[in-house]
């Protein structure tokens, strides 16, 4: 035994090299070479495989049923049974006023809630890039809305613009002016659900912008100032040029909320209410209209077709702003 | 060296991608149990209910353990009903994640009856089961005579009336003089509210919280209200929702309204500063008033028995098939909606038992309502229960249909003409349940 073990090793060791020092012919060493390979080529797919496999199975698995469950009648209770509709649920929300309707005002509330948030967050990034004792603190301070949840944010938003109790009322009645029933109207409501859209996101955008302002060189502000430009000019100047990218990225991050505006118009109607936009569905999005469809009408089908709509409406807008992008370039 | 940290890397690499794919796949699995087991003699029962139903609140669960000292329950109480039926539905379609018990609301009860009767267990042999109201028990009844649930507690509707305000109005008080305002009659209970607009001195205070809880009241007053027998939707032609759209609209045409929705936040200020003077009440909603009008306002309210008998709310416990425990959450169910327990729930919490003999029991007639003016709540919901009609005709979409008509009468509220505003809710519940 004792003698036998080292011959019969040693007799398997001599021929097999270490991958490294060449030795090819044997099918130990393809093996060792294909194995090499596949560590060279393989590992770093291996390495990516989980964020894959997590992205198939929870984005684009659930993206291909959206699609699949569009096509069909579905109801939430019954779930295991399918009507076959081909592009119905589409025909039919083409032809739903319903559909433009809250398509009309999640543009109009994207444009006044994210139009002015982003000037303000402009301004607002413009002045804490003034040399300034606590600027931390300032800056800090400015994200601390960003911070705080969509629910409380809204609910407090929602008690101040209360019909009979809240301070917004109040404020109005001690200058003199009548009380506004906010939920009740069109543009009060929409301009009350941009408020909140407003509150929360100016500070985060103010940021972005600071970010890409403090890495604009000192020098260019000096030599503006050599030449005479004033406060304004070195800001119309200088700075907007010089974070032109950080505005786009920013202009295209708000409109991919703007778009899926759900949360804040949900908790300001309240209950019912909330899901319809209102009695007469006057602050309705794409977002609460997709949920009232699934949710509250347990139509599957109908609130897929939604999403789909909303996803290609998405990608329409940045193709209109590619082609518009590319337009610019070629003129200038 | 390279070749053994390539290893190391290979290992981790894999051992992720394993751990991934692991987390997917645990995800698929599906051993559809509902929590519930037995094992040497230990039986452990979950249930799944929402909002206050009273059960847990009332210490009925405690009490059956003390008595069953093999049963442990285990409850979990979902605040909201609309999440908490959400997840029923997917649930039940899955056949995972079930509770052994769970509760159903009535809004729920046809969609229940006729889309998942086979998923719950059969009561109508269970025996003993036969106390209740019969217009409660044919609400969760399919038609071939499965009963998949037993009933918890009853909407039998009254109004509440503030004593102060009526007083101000020159109107009377007392609770048999107010009830005989508006006897029979729902109209005569408008023709009162002018009444009080009129004379009314001190400041801005509304008649009613709002129009929906009028027109609710109305329509839950007859057998067939948004269906027919035959399960056909009949919300646009029925008479009788035509003419308590009419009603509640003249009720608003008259500013009788506060214009509140009962139930959202703005409601709770109203009723804490008392800005309107009465409100349509189910049983159930006595503690949400007396909660949110609160201390400073004791007293001052009162019951008035409502001008005809209507069923607004109410609940079942069912059991569901897949239960490994079934029969003893069956003996659970039963126990729990006893008589004698639904009794104790009244008298703890104010949920009007759906029983017809808990309603003749002594102690239960008895009950009068610290808060609303030492009212004798029991005779007057049992009363109110009694005269609600035998047969009360559900249908699947009941409760979207029921919302879309309350968002109808804030737009009359709001100023809208009332046709447009019927024509726009007919063709809203049209999309709705199309």
């Amino acid at each position: 035994m004792a003698t036998s073990t080292p011959k019969a090793l040693a007799g398997e060791e001599r021929p097999s090299p270490s991958p490294k020092s060449g030795g090819q012919g044997t099918g130990r060493s393809r093996r060792s070479a294909l194995l090499h390979r596949l560590d060279v080529k393989g590992a770093p797919y291996t390495f990516v495989a989980p964020f894959f496999v997590i992205f198939a199975a929870f984005s684009f698995y659930p993206l291909v049923y959206t699609s699949w469950i569009s096509l069909h009648r579905v109801e939430l209770a019954t779930l295991d049974s399918m009507t076959w509709l081909g592009l119905d649920n589409y025909i039919a929300l083409w032809n739903d006023s319903r559909f433009w309707n809250a398509l009309q005002n999640t543009i109009t509330i994207g444009i006044i809630s994210t139009v002015p948030q982003l000037l303000m967050a402009l301004g607002l990034a413009h002045l804490l890039n003034y040399k300034m004792r606590n600027s931390l603190f300032f800056r800090v301070a400015s994200l601390v809305p960003y911070a705080t949840s969509v629910g409380a944010a809204a609910l407090v938003f929602t008690m101040l613009f209360e019909r009979d109790f809240g301070m917004i009322n109040w404020g109005l009645g001690l200058v003199g002016l009548g009380p506004v029933d906010w939920e009740a109207n069109k543009w009060p409501a929409q301009l009350a659900i941009s408020t909140i859209v407003i509150w929360r996101w100016t500070g985060y955008n103010a940021l972005l912008y600071l970010a890409g302002m403090q890495a604009i060189p000192a020098e260019r502000y000096e030599a503006a100032s050599i030449d005479g430009a004033s406060r304004w000019k070195q800001f119309t100047h200088v700075t907007v040029p010089g974070i032109r990218s950080t505005i786009v990225f920013t202009i295209v991050l708000s409109t991919i909320g703007a778009t899926q505006l759900f949360g804040e118009p949900l908790i300001f109607g309240q209950g019912p209410n909330g899901v319809t936009g209102g009695a007469d569905n006057q602050y309705q999005t794409l977002g609460l209209l997709l949920y009232e469809e699934g949710w509250n009408n347990y139509q599957m089908g109908r609130a897929a077709a939604i999403a789909w709509a909303m996803f290609l409406l998405l990608v329409l807008v940045f193709v209109v702003q590619r082609m518009i992008a590319r337009l610019r370039s070629r003129t200038s | 060296m390279s070749s053994l940290g390539s290893m190391r890397a290979k290992t981790v690499a894999a051992a992720a991608a394993a751990a991934a794919l692991l987390l997917v796949v645990g995800c698929s699995s599906n051993d559809s149990t509902t929590g519930g087991s037995k094992k040497d003699g230990k039986v452990v029962i979950t249930m799944g209910m929402y909002g206050v139903m009273g059960f847990k609140e009332s210490g009925l669960l405690e009490q059956y353990e003390k008595e069953h000292p093999d049963v442990t329950i285990k409850a979990e109480i979902a605040g909201d009903e609309q999440t908490y039926y959400t997840a029923l539905q997917t649930h039940l379609a899955a056949g995972d994640g079930l509770k052994d018990i769970q509760g159903i609301e009535i809004g729920r009860a046809r969609e229940i009856a006729e889309t998942r009767a086979d998923k719950f267990a059969d009561f109508s042999k269970a025996g003993g089961t036969d106390h209740f109201l019969p217009w409660k028990q044919s609400q969760i009844t399919t038609e071939d005579g499965k009963v998949l649930g037993l009933g918890t507690d009853s909407g039998a509707m009254a109004v509440c009336y503030r004593k102060d305000y009526f007083e101000k109005a020159g109107l009377p008080t007392d609770r048999d003089k107010v009830s005989q305002l508006w006897a029979g009659d729902w109209k005569k209970y408008v023709d009162v509210g002018r009444t009080f607009k009129k004379n009314f001195q001190g400041g801005r205070v509304a008649y009613m919280d709002s129009v929906s809880g009028l027109f609710n009241a109305m329509v839950y007053g007859y057998s067939e209200q948004y269906y027919d027998e035959q399960g056909k939707l009949i919300y646009d032609k029925n008479p009788a929702v035509k003419e308590a759209w009419n009603l509640s609209a003249d009720a608003a045409d008259a500013g009788l309204s506060a214009k509140l929705r009962q139930f959202q936040p703005g409601w709770d200020p109203g009723l804490a500063n008392g800005t309107f003077a009465t409100a349509v009440c189910p049983a159930w909603m006595l503690s949400h008033i007396s909660e949110k009008a609160g201390e400073q306002n004791k007293g001052k309210w009162d019951v008035a028995q409502a001008p005809k008998g209507a069923n607004w709310g109410g609940s079942f416990l069912g059991v569901v098939n897949a239960s490994p425990v079934k029969k003893e959450a069956q003996d659970l169910v039963a126990w729990l909606t006893a008589p004698e327990q639904q009794a104790t729930i009244f008298k703890k919490l104010g949920n009007l038992p759906s029983s017809k003999e808990a309603l003749d029991r002594e102690d239960v007639k008895n009950v009068t309502s610290e808060y609303f003016s030492d009212a004798p709540i029991g005779q007057i919901f049992g009363a109110a229960a009694k005269e609600i009609p035998d047969k009360q005709i559900l249908g699947r979409k009941d409760g979207a249909i029921k919302d879309t008509f309350t968002r109808g009468l804030v737009l009359v509220e709001q100023g809208t003409a009332r046709d447009k505003a019927w024509n726009t809710t007919v063709e809203r519940i049209g999309k709705a349940v199309g």
